[in-house]
């Protein structure tokens, strides 16, 4: 990301090919931005999309603008902002008209398909590769077991998950201290 | 003026929904019966058109809702309405933390949402994976996929793009 315009151009390729919303953003932005260019640590990368979770909007919008201001300031946010909402406002323009005509035709719900399997394999892959990162210790592990049954059994919002988690985490460690 | 409207509107929408996809959908009901830019079909029409294009429900449905409702502009407005609260509250965000990142405290906090947030990653690709796999053949696609995405590779784009030529070669 050597430029704004560098910038802005990545973020219009992330949001053209992210398909099924902010989490099936993350598989192309470890791509880009930890393997690629080495601008985020992968801890880094987890922690924008907590972030991104309890901050008001839309999660791929706000982790794009982050990263963005990371990198150059307000100007950087606005450029990774307009980049990562441009595909789906140009697509979503041209397909106004005939919106109906899409949705059923054949060939885009086969290919789409193959794409919801592709982005199922892809953040598999993304959890097995993070894991270590994250889950460091026994404390993590139940976390992360915890957080699976509150959002899984008990429906509870993502929002609200990360916000107990940082307090459990907080908690224990004022605890350890006296 | 319809667009100060439109802007004002998606504003508030951005500001509100905390969370992300799905959670705009309540406001955007609200939208459509209090001004009806779009139909309640058409908003559920949309949340199956967002599974079959790039981008953000919320993206999708206020282009959309700006487009029909004022054209090309109308779409760019609300949209830029949407995403303005993000804009502005993330950077206050990213200031503080850049300012208190190296607080212990906050190490302890972030090191603690790290868990939690795998478990909404994990838990978002299972709520796709149930969407995609739904028969013996989609399964063995997604073990095909998976192997050769661990073991090749590549990038996430050239896999994505592989898998809609899959999709149409398989009739899937």
């Amino acid at each position: 990301m050597s430029s704004l315009v560098d910038l802005f151009l990545m973020f219009f390729k992330i949001g053209l090919f992210t398909f099924g919303g902010g989490y099936a953003m993350l598989p192309l932005l470890k791509d880009e931005l930890v393997r690629k260019r080495r601008f985020l640590e992968d801890e880094e990368l987890i922690d924008l999309y907590s972030i991104g979770q309890c901050t008001p909007g839309i999660i791929a919008v706000n982790v794009a603008t982050f990263i963005g201001y990371k990198r150059f300031g307000v100007a950087g946010a606005i450029a990774a902002t307009v980049g990562i909402i441009m595909p789906p406002l140009l697509i979503i323009t041209l397909l106004a008209a005939v919106l109906e005509k899409y949705m059923h035709n054949r060939y885009v719900s086969y290919a789409f398909a193959g794409i919801r399997i592709c982005v199922a394999a892809l953040i598999a892959d993304i959890v097995y590769g993070l894991w270590k990162k994250s889950v460091t210790n026994y404390t993590g592990a139940a976390i992360f077991v915890a957080a699976l049954i509150l959002l899984g059994i008990c429906n509870l919002s993502a929002v609200w998950i990360v916000i107990l988690a940082g307090m459990v985490a907080l908690g224990l460690k004022e605890l350890k201290k006296s | 003026m319809i667009y100060f409207l439109l802007f004002y509107e998606f504003f508030k929408v951005g500001l509100f929904a905390i969370g992300g996809g799905l959670v705009t959908v309540p406001f955007l009901f609200d939208l459509s019966a209090e001004y009806g830019w779009f139909t309640a079909k058409e908003l559920a029409d949309m949340i199956a058109v967002s599974e079959s294009t790039p981008g953000p429900l919320g993206v999708n449905m206020a282009t959309f809702a700006g487009f029909k409702t004022a054209g090309i502009l109308g779409g760019i407005v609300a949209t830029a309405g949407l995403v303005t609260p993000s804009v502005i509250v993330i950077i206050a965000v990213a200031k503080l933390m850049a300012k208190y990142q190296c607080n212990s405290r906050v190490q302890a906090v972030m090191s603690g949402i790290r868990p939690a947030v795998m478990a909404l990653i994990l838990f978002a690709g299972l709520q796709i994976a149930r969407l995609a796999i739904v028969d013996m053949l989609t399964a063995v696609v997604f073990a095909v996929m998976l192997a050769s995405i661990h073991f090749w590779k590549k990038s996430p784009i050239f896999y994505i793009m592989l898998s809609a030529v899959v999709g149409i070669v398989l009739k899937l």
